[in-house]
């Protein structure tokens, strides 16, 4: 059991130290009314600098990165996360500097910023980006307020509804439902595709547009997405690319020409960014010319070799974020496409397409496949077959954490049963794949052999299987002092 | 082949063998031809990791850091020293690189930190509970109003003071345009948010007081008279505040916030030219189930082994979808990381001390300033680490002479209070010597 920092606290003991200063220090109660001061200081840990070193240092050996091995968790994009990309952005001339800042003091970000939109435009076949939101939530936030604002331009208010398929990432819906909108949930086919039947009877008057993720979360490219855009415009509607699949795409179709008005992307996902253990990522927004007059502000522009915000935009929705973006992100992300190149960035399509289908062709005779013979970058298995044997898909999860895997993602897409979503990416070589394929077979076989000895891992791990209903019925989300008289 | 793809051409023959077609391309034979990308990206050249890493060390090189200048400008982004122990314990990759800890038995070191994170939130801001993080200060504030508004019945109005960020305040803006919502700003007097107003403005429509302390011009709030107002009128508290303040001033839980959000990059977060930067959220047990964002509970295995999971999930969109309290999926856990890291080096006394030597630089500087002559304070209230002068000079003038010698000035209000054209607003943290201060006030006071 690893202690909290809290259980190794000693009264007095300390890593933090001030410059010494000859400025006259006066007492708090000297500076603020007696009523606005604190009694009790914050229980914080009382410790030394290696016992910080040490403390964290035994945490991360408690934790499993794309470093420490295969981490194929479909829609997740976990691929290698270049060092030098960690390297350029620790240095000093990005990392420190002040975001308000004379803008003649920092036309290095500006010029970053500026490239780096320009090269996302051409990625996605979009006329402008926005850098502004967070993460892929935001994004979709961002991009739904835009599509918004456009019909509200337009004079046309009644225009209130999304749809999403019922395959669509929780967040689709969720980010829909807080930009004001009401949802629409279109059936997946037999297919694992937009039923466009039925898509044409959701849409009308009220449509304000569809978000479509493509390929969709099934590692399916929606072969009919010309004619599912076709139906939308016509309507009056406009197109959402939810980008969280854009690996799949590099340099081989373009949501921009699939016919989407709004892109967001996740560069955590499909430019390298590492997650940090859930983020920050960020999920800038590209738009149709048409619409960027809505995006968030400031927006980057240059004139005559010289980069600055531009605040001056009257019909925009806003903000969605303080400042600008997630600027140390973005440094990673555009030096990912500059080690890339464009050749690069499609081999980088070709071979996570390539390595997903790989992976399908020899897993297919073992586990169910719900839809389709080939896939995209990524593919859905069921563990039916399994859950009958005795054991079901959390328990092939928690068996992969024994083979020193991290598990695909698990029951999700919510439309096939026992879902596992396996996204190998491209960084990852073929034996990498052959070792893992070998394991999810062999683990079919102990299914077969003796459920029970699956259905009790992981045994390997530091701790076994969590009871997650305990931590949810009565929760304890902070450690308790008092219980433990420090 | 390129370094970052390892797959060999004769693995791929192989592969593509197995998968049974006859080239990759075929592979994507279900994207329909109209809309194949047939061409080359028109992307940048390909560069090689030292052609990379020089040409962004020459873009780095066009920015002047704060290395090079001496920060007094804050407005919601604050040079603080970060320890070196914090970018030695964040670069560890098993945190860096990995996701969302899905699989806890594998992601107990991220989970345990993040549990300490939400620890230490609620132990300063003495609230019940914290979260694992939101992507900043605006977005935080905006959630904690879109919570108090859906769990506010048939009341649709958020009051909200001018002392707040600017910025969070158009993000406060940006959120509730998707909802049935009213914003009422409150306006400032002598610095402060105006509590006659307030009063006379909150009523049973109202959902949420948000008020900011210490607040944009660094004033300390009244803040009991701010809770006293809220509750009367039955309406939610929120409280923006600066968690290193905190260690001085009271929590804001003796002021009965219901919720206590802000930016926390002062706690081990570089300036990164505005992000990511670390937002915080703290509530009560009352809100616990509504807050958004991950949270982490702590539990046991089947052995009574101690762990920690993500837990109360179904608030999250994920599992609700349409109808979770928020839309937010990544957060900024390792800027939460570098914050409990930073949290553990200060420690108990360490908080204490660095709020105080913040609040002992400020005044100083503000004194030696105001002693020029050229500025006088434009509020009597007190301040936390960042005060408000007016100044005789137009401040941007004030800036662009202290630029040239290697200082980077504080900020300009009239950028969003009109009715502050020579309002200057200087920062002064700890990283600030007396010398640097004396010589700041020399150069700000005399026409160079």
């Amino acid at each position: 059991m690893s202690k909290l920092i809290f259980e190794i606290s000693r009264k007095d003991r300390r890593a933090f130290e001030l410059l010494s200063t000859r400025i006259e220090q006066k007492k708090a109660e000297e500076l603020f009314p007696e009523r606005y001061l604190r009694k009790e200081p914050a229980r914080l840990p009382e410790v030394s600098e290696l016992d910080v070193v040490r403390h964290f240092t035994e945490l991360s050996t408690r934790n499993f990165g794309v470093d420490s091995g295969f981490y194929p968790l479909g829609s997740c994009t976990m691929k290698y996360n270049p060092k030098i990309n960690e390297k350029v952005a620790s240095y000093s001339g990005f990392a420190n500097i002040h975001p308000y800042q004379p803008e003649s003091t920092v036309q290095g970000a500006l010029r970053l910023m500026y490239e780096l939109s320009g090269s996302l435009a051409e990625i996605t076949g979009m006329d402008k980006i926005s850098l502004q939101p967070s993460a892929g939530a935001q994004g979709e936030m961002a991009g739904l307020m835009v599509i918004k604002k456009y019909h509200e331009k337009m004079g046309e208010y009644q225009r209130n509804k999304i749809i999403c398929p019922d395959s669509a990432h929780g967040t689709n819906p969720a980010s829909a439902a807080i930009s004001g909108f009401d949802i629409l949930q279109v059936k997946s086919n037999e297919r694992g595709m937009v039923d466009v039947d039925e898509l044409k009877r959701l849409v009308g008057s009220d449509t304000a547009g569809l978000m479509l993720t493509n390929p969709n979360t099934l590692g399916l490219f929606e072969e009919d997405i010309v004619e599912i855009a076709s139906i939308i415009h016509k309507a009056g509607g406009l197109l959402y690319y939810d980008g969280a699949n854009a690996n799949a795409i590099l340099g081989k179709s373009r949501p921009g020409d699939m016919g989407f008005d709004v892109v967001h992307l996740n560069l955590h996902k499909t430019f390298t960014t590492p997650h940090g253990g859930g983020g920050p990522g960020a999920g800038p927004i590209g738009v149709k010319e048409f619409l960027y007059p809505f995006v968030s502000v400031p927006v980057i522009e240059e004139k005559d070799g010289t980069y600055y915000l531009d605040y001056n935009r009257p019909d925009s929705i806003g903000k969605v974020k303080a400042f600008y973006g997630n600027f140390l992100i973005l440094v990673r992300a555009y030096a990912y496409i500059l080690s890339m190149g464009a050749e690069g960035l499609a081999d980088v399509s070709s071979n996570a397409v390539l390595n997903a289908n790989y992976m399908l062709s020899r897993l297919k005779d073992v586990y169910d496949v719900p839809f389709g013979e080939r896939c995209m970058h990524e593919f859905v298995i069921s563990g039916e077959k399994q859950k009958k044997m005795g054991a079901s898909t959390i328990s092939i999860a928690k068996r992969l954490l024994d083979y020193g895997y991290h598990p695909p993602t698990i029951y999700f897409p919510l439309v096939v049963k026992e879902a596992m979503m396996i996204e190998p990416t491209e960084a990852e070589s073929m034996e990498t794949l052959d070792e893992f394929i070998a394991v999810l077979r062999k683990i079919n076989d102990e299914i077969e052999d003796n459920p029970e000895e699956v259905n009790h891992s992981p045994h390997t791990t530091v701790v076994g299987r969590l009871d997650e209903v305990k931590a949810a019925r009565t929760p304890v989300v902070k450690y308790s002092f008092e219980n433990n008289d420090q | 082949m390129h370094k970052y793809i390892p797959n060999t051409s004769e693995e791929i023959k192989e592969m593509i063998d197995r998968i049974g077609v006859a080239s990759v391309d075929e592979l994507f034979s279900t994207i329909p031809d109209e809309i194949r990308f047939k061409g080359k990206l028109n992307l940048p050249k390909k560069m090689t990791e030292q052609e990379l890493d020089k040409y962004m060390r020459e873009l780095a090189a066009m920015n002047s850091s704060t290395d090079d200048l001496i920060c007094f400008l804050g407005a919601g982004a604050y040079d603080h020293y970060i320890p070196s122990v914090v970018n030695a314990l964040t670069s560890r990759s098993e945190f860096y690189t990995a996701y969302t800890p899905y699989q806890a038995e594998i992601s107990q070191g991220v989970l345990q930190a993040i549990f300490e994170f939400q620890t230490m939130v609620s132990e300063i801001t003495g609230m019940d509970a914290a979260n694992a993080s939101m992507y900043d200060g605006s977005s935080s504030t905006a959630e904690a109003c879109s919570i108090a508004l859906v769990n506010a019945h048939k009341r649709n109005r958020i009051l909200v003071s001018e002392g707040l960020h600017p910025e969070t305040r158009k993000v406060i803006h940006t959120y509730m345009s998707g909802r049935d919502a009213v914003i009422v700003e409150i306006p400032l007097k002598d610095g402060e948010t105006d509590y006659d107003e307030l009063a006379l403005l909150c009523d049973d429509a109202t959902a949420a007081v948000c008020i900011q302390s210490p607040n944009f011009f660094g004033i300390v709030e009244d803040m009991d008279k701010a809770g006293e107002i809220a509750h009367a009128n039955n309406a939610a508290f929120i409280v923006n505040t600066d968690l290193i303040a905190l260690g001085i001033l009271k929590p804001p839980s003796e002021s009965g916030a219901d919720f206590v959000v802000g930016e926390a990059q002062g706690l081990g977060n570089p300036l990164s030219f505005g992000g990511p930067h670390l937002g915080f959220f703290a509530t009560t047990n009352k809100y616990l189930r509504k807050m958004p964002g991950r949270i982490v509970g702590e539990t046991n295995d089947a052995e009574g082994r101690r762990g920690y999971v993500l837990t109360l999930q179904a608030r999250e969109q994920h599992i609700r979808r349409e109808k979770a309290t928020s839309n937010i999926c990544s957060n900024h856990a390792l800027n939460a990381l570098a914050a409990t890291i930073y949290m553990s080096v200060l420690g108990k006394k360490g908080l204490q001390e660095l709020a105080l030597r913040c609040a002992n630089n400020a005044r100083y500087a503000s004194e030696k300033l105001v002693e020029t002559g050229k500025f006088h304070l434009k509020y009597n209230k007190p301040f936390f680490k960042e005060f408000l002068l007016e100044a005789e000079e137009d401040p941007s003038e004030i800036n662009k002479r202290l630029l040239e010698s290697g200082i980077l000035g504080g900020y300009e209000t009239k950028r969003c209070y009109p009715g502050l054209q020579k309002g200057w607003l200087v920062a002064v943290t700890e990283r600030r010597t007396k010398a640097e201060i004396d010589d700041l006030a020399k150069k700000a006071g005399g026409k160079s």
